[in-house]
Parts: structure tokens; sequence; C-alpha cells
């Protein structure tokens, strides 16, 4: 465990750094700008996962949560010129309001009517910003970027830097909640409630912590997404297509361990941007689908848990 | 172990009423348990006790004063904060953590119900998980998962489960139903065994011979209603029992 540890902090500096002097060395914008898009998947997906993986709670409002980022950055942006980094901050305190009221939810609802109530809230929140006028509305809204500060020579080349952080942040949080205290409350009552309760598991407490942890991380990751675009609008913002991409990024993956939704994101995060690039855009829907099936019938716990599986053949092979 | 009946109660149900829509599932309940006691419930089915003990559990909401605990009325607390106070259970269809092993099953008690002590390491912890399990003969399964026990290991893992959270009330809730004879006498035995760690044991069974040979008390319930309390031998002799729940 101790040296699990060791590799996980140098693996963490060593990637960090590696993003740093990508930043310096390349100077072609594109790697930054796909980049990113697989970057900002890796932390809804994680993000994702400690709900809807630890805990069992199938969230459809990824996009209501991101949506949300994306706005909080816009409203701070126009009323204040706020810095990126205060953008990303509000951005998640919302999300964890947010979080808090979803969580609130799971007192009345379980299953698959918590999931329905979550795209109910997606529709609900786009349509108020919709008819806001003062960002934008349903035309949406054209955002000037500031001028780009020492050391990055790109204001791109600095959100890239920015969602690798956001991107190491949530895996530290998803790594220590897998191995503490809180995973271990959580898997008891994804696998039965009552039960949970009646060993002495505070169920709604950590159900809400969850929410909150969960949401905070989703909207963060939404925040720079107005500057990246340099435009939001609230059909794109709020596109299910979040949502879906995220969900079906942690269930291949697996989420059964913190690096599923990681695995899942990079995998389905890059098949995206090539078959964008080189088909269109379109497809790459079609492809998440075909995907999705595939691996609910092929492999029901994702990457890793097909790796488990092959791991545990083996040791009984040599016994 | 304490003598029944020289000391305060440990659990006072009094005029407990349970109704769901226009069905009344307890009626007008009072009891009290005392302290090291080892009760017997019984009832035909659908008289209301697992409603009972979901109520003292905390699974259901009671009004006020209607459930008291070592002198506390606990009916306001959710199910968690009750087990942390000393009532464990174990369910009548078998509730494991399907995705756990059986230790870590009992890990969750630990982790959760048992007041925290920094102190106590996550190893010390471990060694007290498998000293339960060791005491239910069930320390060859410790790291099986939970979803390959046979029955009887199921319900000994509850209890085990139960146990982990130290309680001072333990409620099995028919611990012994579609088990063999054989089963049933050590599940028995494993109950009594913990009677006599001064858990007052709730017994909640239809095997007649189990409870007579367990309990100290016996309350028999129909229709939400208590119709005999008393010794084993009386509650079984009462004209009403037979009529209700033997069906003679």
């Amino acid at each position: 465990m101790k040296r699990n540890g060791i590799f996980f902090w140098i693996g963490a500096a060593v990637f960090l750094i590696a993003i740093a002097l990508m930043t310096k060395l390349i100077t072609n914008e594109y790697p930054f700008f796909a980049g990113y898009v697989i970057l900002q998947f890796i932390v809804l997906a994680v993000a994702w996962s400690i709900l809807g993986g630890h805990a069992g709670y199938v969230n459809f409002g990824t996009s209501a949560f991101f949506g949300m980022g994306v706005y909080t950055a816009v409203f701070l942006f126009k009323v204040a010129g706020a810095p990126l980094l205060v953008q990303i901050a509000a951005a998640a305190a919302v999300g964890a309001l947010m979080g808090f009221a979803l969580g609130l939810l799971t007192l009345r609802m379980q299953g698959i009517f918590f999931s329905i109530a979550t795209i109910a809230l997606t529709i609900v929140i786009e349509t108020s910003i919709t008819n806001w006028r003062y960002v934008g509305g349903a035309a949406g809204i054209q955002l000037q970027r500031p001028p780009v500060t020492w050391p990055f020579s790109g204001y791109v080349q600095m959100l890239f830097f920015v969602q690798a952080v956001l991107v190491v942040l949530a895996v530290v949080v998803s790594r220590y909640i897998q191995n503490s205290w809180i995973g271990r409350g959580l898997q008891a009552l994804r696998d039965d409630e009552l039960a949970a309760e009646c060993t002495g598991v505070p169920t709604l407490r950590l159900k809400v912590l969850a929410c909150v942890v969960s949401g905070a991380l989703m909207c963060a990751a939404g925040a720079p997404a107005a500057m990246y675009l340099q435009y939001a609008d609230p059909s794109s913002a709020f596109n299910l297509n979040y949502s879906v991409s995220t969900l079906a990024m942690s269930l291949i993956g697996g989420t059964a361990h913190w690096a599923g939704p990681i695995v899942g994101a990079i995998l389905l995060g890059t098949t995206q941007q090539l078959l964008t690039v080189t088909i269109s855009s379109e497809v790459n829907v079609l492809v998440l689908g075909v995907m999705l099936v595939l691996f609910v019938v092929a492999a029901p716990e994702g990457l890793i848990g097909l790796l488990r599986r092959v791991r545990d053949k083996r040791k009984e092979g040599k016994q | 172990m304490t003598p029944p009946g020289t000391s305060a109660p440990l659990l006072q149900i009094s005029g407990l009423t349970k109704r769901f829509g226009g069905f009344t599932a307890l009626d007008n309940v009072s009891v009290d348990i005392r302290p090291g006691e080892r009760f017997g419930l019984i009832g035909p089915n659908g008289s209301g006790k697992t409603t009972l003990i979901n109520c003292i559990s905390g699974a259901f909401r009671t009004e006020a004063r209607t459930v008291v605990f070592r002198g506390e009325d606990i009916t306001q607390l959710p199910a968690h904060v009750r087990t942390r106070r000393g009532i464990a259970r174990s369910f009548q269809i078998p509730r494991p953590f399907k995705s756990m092993t059986v230790v870590e099953n009992l890990m969750v008690a630990l982790d959760f119900a048992v007041a925290t002590d920094p102190l106590v390491s996550a190893a010390h912890r471990h060694e007290t998980a498998m000293s339960i399990l060791a005491g239910m003969g069930l320390a060859s399964k410790a790291n099986a998962s939970a979803t390959t026990l046979s029955q009887v290991e199921l319900r000994k893992m509850e209890l085990a489960r139960a146990m982990a959270t130290r309680p001072k009330l333990l409620i099995s809730d028919e611990a012994m139903a579609g088990l063999s004879s054989s089963e049933v006498d050590e599940v028995l035995d494993l109950l009594m065994s913990l009677a006599d760690q001064d858990i007052t044991v709730i017994m909640i069974e239809h095997i007649m011979q189990a409870v007579m040979r367990f309990s100290q008390r016996v309350m028999c319930l129909d229709a939400g209603k208590i119709i005999a309390i008393g010794a084993p031998t009386e509650v079984m002799a009462n004209q009403r029992v037979q009529e209700a729940y033997l069906g003679t």
C-alpha cells in the first residue's frame, strides 16, 4: 500500500511535468486543442464514477454540471472580468451546491428514478439559462480571451495545463475516496442500502458527500471551456453528449478502480477525436453507442474488470 | 449474566402502533425486554413480527417515546445511529454486501458502527473481524466473496456482521428459515453462545423446537396484537396461540 502510494505521487508529478514540457516544446496548437478535450473528459469520467461507480447512483446530469461550470465562468467573466482560477473555483462551489441538492434527492429517489430526475435537472437548468439574456440567452455569447500570462506561450496551452491539474486533483480525490472508509461505506450502500444503514453506515450523509464532490469536480471541469471556445451557448454547453460520453467512458473503463474511468476516457476520447477529424462528428456518437453495447455484453465490468478476470484466471492456472 | 427481572428494562416498547394506509400492522404493542434476556417472538405470517423489529431497528419511524432503548427515546434516530447505540439485526432474507469478501462485510461494521478510536489501526480491526469469524466457524471463508457462500454460511455471516457492531441487543429475524435440522442446531448454538456474552437476543422464528429451547420468554403476535406472552410452555399451551398459530 505504502509503495503504491509513492508510485502514484511520482506518476502524478511526471504527468504534470510532461504536460508542462509539452506546452514549451510543441509549437503547433492543434495537439493542445484535441488533448484539452480528452483531459476534460478524464475529469468528467473520474468525477462521475465517484457517485456512479462507488455509490451506484447513475447520474445522467453530467451536462447540467458541465454547463453550469461554463456559465459560471461566463457570468463571472462578464460581470467582473474574473481571472480563470476564480472562474474555476467559483464553478466548483456552484457544483458543490448543485451536488448537495442532488444528494437530497436521493432521499426519495433511487435507481432509475434518480437517473430520470437528473435528466430533468439538465433540462430545467438549460431552459433557465436559455432565457437569461445577460449571459447571451439562446443566441450564445462571444468572449474575448485576456492576454496570456507567463510562463505560457498561448492561451490554449495554458488551458491545457490547467485542465491537466484538474485531472490530477480529480484522480487524487477519487483514489482517496476509494481507499478510505468513505469508499467502503459507499460500496456497502451500493450493494444494499438498508443493510448498510443497519450496519452503522450513515448512508444519506455519504451519498450527499459523493454528490457534492462529484458535482464540484464536474462543474470545475466545465469552467475553462468558455475560454477554450471563446463562445458559449446553452445547447452546446448543456449538450446531452457530455452525459452520454462520460457515462460510457466510466463504464467502458470500469468503475471498480479509480484508474478505470481514466482508461475509458483516454480510449474513447482519443477515438472520438480521431473520428471527428477523419470522418465526421456524427459518426463518433454512433461509435460510442456501438462500443457501449459491446462492452455491456462482453465486459460488463469494463476494461478494469476484464483485466482482473484475466489476472485471477492466471493465478488459478499457476496454482 | 444478569438474571432477568432484576434490573431496568433494556428496551421498552410502549403503545406502539404502525399503520400502512388503512392496514394496521401493529396495534398498541407494549413489551419490556430485560437486559440479558433471550426473547422469542412468534406469530403467523403477516402478524407484524418483522414490522416490529423494523420499528425497533429504525427502518420504520414511529411516534415519539414508543421505543425507548436504555432509557433513551430512540424514535427520532436514524437506523445507523441506533446501530451505534447497540441495536443490531439480521435480515429474514440475507442481505450481504455482494461485491465484498466475507471479512470486508464485517469491516464495514467495524469501520462505521463502532466508535472510531484513531489508536485502533486497520490491522487491529481486521484482527477483530477475524476473531469474530472464527467464533462463528467462518474463518476459512474470510477471503471468499460473499456471493459464494451457502445459505447457512450467509446466515452466519449476517450474525457475524451484526456482532461486529458490538450490539447490546441483537435481533435475529428467522435466521434458521430454510436450513436443515443440523444447521438449525448450529445456528441455535451460536445464538445461545451470544446470549452468554451478555447480549440480549430477540429471536423471530417459526421452528418451534428452536424457540422452545432458546427462549426464556416468548411473545406471540397475531394481526398486530399481542395474544400471549410468558414462559415458552405457557404460551404454547395458550388456546388462542394454538388457534392462531398452530392452526388447531
